[in-house]
């Protein structure tokens, strides 16, 4: 690889062979020096364009939405859109709570209890994305099909959801996520 | 199998003797012979190149944001600007990549003209690249029309107009080229459209410039052909480093304005959301396209044809006449190392350029250097005039009676001096 130019006359051979080999190690760390230099260089220059697909600052700052949440009744659920995607806020009734409190984490694919999902039992605030493959599961008004499990339904690939969100039957592997939330009062809720 | 000739092996060999395009950049990139001669002028081809494909890339993503609606399209740019994240950054290297491409591909021309290469072979090489240019300035009008500014709309209004001067059909094309009575939200939308489009078709353009370049072989600074395999080196490694070397003091001047001068290039003006009930006090194009403009307001009636359609006609002749220069200049040499005449003549022609660039910048009845008799469309119409007495008086006359130096017998020996290629 090393093509070093001939010395002549005054440099022994020893000389000259150590003045190749010193001049290949050197060649090679400036190619090394180079391609890494530009590879560097090359991603610095690209990061921008990809990071420019992430969220941008309009977007992220849409990230948390305020409810009302007096004037729903015992057993009724309403819907939310929060950063472009349903949430179910749904006010459990006592049958319902004590379904989910009470269902055993052996029978769950997903296993988690009840009181880790919620911070107060009446409220069971979700997001209402199937883990499957993304549709809205149905359940949200009592005229819709629940599933086996009182909870939700997925139409499209028929997911069962308990009273919890939990996933019981189906192809989804997880429970219905549950965002982060806050109560600022009693009538008042915060997603995000 | 008798097709098994590819001289790769293993993968690579197994595709290219099914498509050889491990072969063809091989013989294209690697091996390509190139005049030894080259000097940093040659860079600028490599440059134009690396500013094409910055604009499409830095276009596409900002095309991920933008929203080709006139309600909406000043917004998304102040969006881009603010909340998209390196929305400021993809933005001026787009804004000022137009820039800096007009200034790879004008140095890229004037090199050209100095050397003497559009002349036979080369012609149809060359005619090419008036293509690319026209498509390029076709290209930077409609993207200028985008960000929906006061610029962009009366920019658009008046270079428009332009064809309602041409005789009867003038009106209804305008309306066509609008989609209504005026610039509005159809007219941007198709000048979105067109904006993606056309840089695509100059990368076909781009595509059949360097085929064209690599049947007759480059042009060198001596504008003789390489006559042995002494005249020539390959071009990797000799040609893409000294690209590469170009390549990176051209990006740390573009990255210099971009960083800390990007509005330097632009007019505040187009930072107003575009009123198409208000004109602005003055109309001016982006610097690359001035002289154009110069020579559009500088030419008066001429016998019947009036000052309108006369400039028009002018401004559009001012780049076609390039299509024809391989035929205008008789000069059976090629370099104006070796043409003493023409190269003072080429020197006039590079500061009358600039001159005209100032002079599009400048309102005609503007006072220059505050002199009474003097108004800046004097000079429009002196270096106008000169600009075509260039191309039809001077390339024609200067081919017949120009005394010209004696040409080198060879490239190495220009190099070299004439005792060295004895030697070797």
């Amino acid at each position: 690889m090393v093509d070093a130019p001939k010395k002549n006359g005054s440099l022994g051979q020893s000389e000259a062979d150590q003045d190749e080999a010193h001049d290949g190690r050197r060649r090679e760390f400036l190619y090394l020096a180079a391609g890494g230099f530009a590879a560097i260089g090359a991603g610095a220059a690209l990061w921008p364009f990809i990071d420019s697909m992430n969220p941008s600052g309009d977007v992220l700052a849409l990230a948390s939405t305020e409810v009302d949440i007096s004037s729903i009744e015992l057993g009724q659920a309403i819907t939310v859109k929060w950063r472009g995607k349903p949430v179910f806020i749904r006010r459990r009734t006592p049958d319902e709570i004590e379904a989910a409190e009470n269902a055993s984490l052996d029978d769950l694919i997903d296993p988690q209890a009840d009181a880790d999902r919620v911070q107060r039992p009446e409220w069971l605030i979700l997001v209402g994305v199937c883990t499957h493959l993304g549709c809205v599961p149905v359940g949200q008004k009592a005229t819709e099909v629940r599933g086996d499990f009182g909870g939700w339904f997925c139409p499209c690939h028929g997911s069962h959801y308990d009273t919890s969100g939990r996933i019981r039957k189906g192809p989804a592997p997880l429970n219905l996520d549950v965002p982060a939330y806050t109560f600022i009062d009693d009538t008042t809720l915060r997603i995000g | 199998m008798s097709s098994e000739s590819s001289k790769f092996t293993g993968l690579v060999g197994w595709v290219d003797n099914r498509l050889p395009v491990f072969s063809y950049v091989h013989k294209e990139y690697g091996e390509y012979p190139t005049p030894r001669n080259f000097n940093y002028w040659w860079n600028f081809g490599a440059l134009a190149m690396f500013c094409l494909t910055v604009m499409i890339v830095s276009g596409i993503f900002l095309a991920m944001q933008y929203q080709p609606n006139t309600q909406m399209a000043f917004e998304s740019i102040q969006r881009i600007m603010r909340d998209v994240n390196y929305g400021w950054l993809m933005r001026y290297i787009h804004m000022n990549g137009a820039s800096f491409f007009f200034i790879a591909v004008y140095i890229h021309i004037f090199r050209g003209l100095y050397y003497g290469s559009y002349k036979s072979p080369r012609e149809l090489l060359w005619m090419l690249g008036v293509v690319i240019l026209l498509l390029m300035m076709a290209t930077s009008f409609f993207g200028y029309v985008l960000p929906w500014g006061q610029m962009s709309f009366w920019g658009a209004t008046v270079i428009t107009n332009l064809f309602s001067a041409i005789p009867i059909v003038g009106d209804p094309i305008v309306t066509w080229l609008w989609g209504g009575f005026a610039i509005d939200n159809p007219t941007l939308n198709r000048f979105y459209a067109l904006h993606y489009l056309l840089p695509f078709v100059i990368v076909g353009v781009v595509g059949l410039h360097v085929v064209a370049l690599h049947v007759t072989g480059s042009n060198n600074p001596t504008g003789i052909e390489p006559k042995s395999s002494q005249d020539t080196v390959p071009f990797h490694p000799y040609y893409t480093l000294k690209d590469s070397f170009g390549l990176s003091v051209f990006v740390i001047i573009y990255a210099l304005i971009v960083f800390y001068a990007p509005e330097s290039l632009g007019e505040a003006e187009n930072y107003v959301p575009a009123n198409s009930l208000q004109t602005p006090a003055e109309i001016v194009p982006e610097w690359y396209l001035l002289p154009y403009y110069a020579i559009l307001r500088s030419v008066p009636d001429l016998l019947i044809i009036d000052a309108k359609l006369a400039g028009i006609i002018a401004m559009f002749v001012s780049i076609l006449v390039l299509f024809v220069l391989p035929w205008l200049d008789t000069s059976k040499v090629r370099s104006a190392r070796y043409r003493p005449t023409y190269k003072k003549f080429f020197w006039v022609f590079v500061v009358v350029c600039f001159v005209l660039g100032w002079v599009g910048a400048h309102p005609p009845n503007e006072k220059v250097f505050g002199l009474e008799w003097l108004e800046v469309i004097d000079v429009g119409r002196i270096t106008t005039f000169y600009y075509f007495f260039h191309f039809f008086v001077l390339f024609p006359l200067l081919g017949k009676f120009e005394k010209t130096k004696p040409v080198p017998n060879s490239i190495t020996e220009s190099v070299l001096g004439a005792s060295a290629t004895e030697k070797v």
